[in-house]
């Protein structure tokens, strides 16, 4: 392994940092905002992952032009419209959990994780 | 090409910051505020990776909607996140053990933009080549006709997803008048309408 090829993962170690920081938000606070917060930050560094993967050297965007030579590079647009996707349905779920929230915090007036498993034990 | 790599180093400092400054903040307001600008960074490094439609779709719905639906929660609910009595040492093991054998397993992923990867030599060329014969010369964005044609289904199913995640989100915040008397602490509530 020499360092051509270490400095060719740099970008995804760096998207995995992102996506621990999103993990670390996740199960370390008991805040549910806080929580859908984290799981956004890890959702879109899985979104980066995959872009990083779709890229290509000499590349340009997936739109074919005319002028272009015959050798000319394209990104991968198999990946983008993948995410595409994902990022579409993301917001739907983020949403959802929202909803959820607001419901919780009308029926236990809270949403801290400790204190809703308190009042949960208490009825 | 090395100035490119500079900004790329540079956006990524940035989202490194911004995520490590959610992680840290305790008001939910600002942790929200550096979400969004978390996803408009995470836009910009698509644009810089050759993906223009993901970065306009994340800038417009990541950056966009999301927060503005965060921003409606904490209007409802509170600002204020309270401090967690919860130790950090065991989250941060979990993360550091998951991260690491993570960051192992990248070691035997091909470089970034090495064009024999596995991801570039199946299926793309096919879509590359014949995309513009077969939408009749008129639709230069690949992408677009990935999207919309060949893989049209997946689109269906994706506005399924929104259909149904939206009927659900109605009838979660749906008030059916009664419930309210049944509620013990409702001098607590305040602005409740969904």
């Amino acid at each position: 392994m020499d360092i051509n090829s270490l400095a060719g993962l740099f970008n995804y170690w760096i998207v995995i940092v992102l996506m621990m920081t999103g993990f670390y938000i996740v199960i370390a606070r008991g805040n549910l905002i806080k929580t859908v917060i984290g799981l956004n930050i890890f959702q879109i560094s899985v979104f980066l992952l995959y872009i990083t993967m779709g890229r290509v050297d000499q590349g340009t965007a997936p739109i074919i032009q005319e002028a272009a030579q015959a050798d000319q590079a394209y990104s991968n647009p198999l990946s983008s419209v993948l995410i595409l996707t994902a990022i579409v349905v993301g917001v739907a779920t983020t949403a959802l959990a929202l909803a959820l929230i607001v419901r919780i915090r009308e029926d236990y007036g809270s949403i801290e994780e400790d204190e809703i498993l308190i009042l949960d034990r208490e009825s | 090409m090395d100035m490119l790599e500079l900004v790329d180093i540079f956006v990524l400092a940035l989202l490194a910051a911004t995520a490590v400054a959610v992680a840290r903040v305790r008001n939910l307001w600002a942790a929200v505020m550096f979400t969004g600008i978390y996803s408009f960074l995470g836009a910009a490094w698509m644009l810089i990776l050759d993906a223009p439609d993901v970065a306009f779709t994340e800038a417009a719905v990541g950056a966009g909607i999301s927060t503005v639906l965060m921003l409606g929660t904490l209007a409802l609910t509170s600002r204020e996140e309270k401090p967690s009595k919860k130790s950090p040492v065991l989250p941060l093991i979990v993360v550091v053990v998951t991260g690491s054998t993570l960051i192992y397993g990248t070691l035997d992923m091909p470089r970034v933009g090495d064009p024999s990867a596995p991801v570039h030599t199946r299926m793309n060329p096919s879509y590359i080549e014949k995309s513009e014969h077969d939408m009749h010369g008129e639709m230069p964005n690949v992408v677009t006709s990935v999207l919309a044609s060949y893989r049209g289904y997946d689109t269906l199913g994706e506005t399924t997803v929104i259909f149904t995640a939206g009927i659900a989100v109605l009838l979660i915040l749906r008030k059916p008048g009664k419930r309210k008397t049944e509620l013990p602490n409702s001098a607590e509530q305040k602005g409740s309408h969904g």
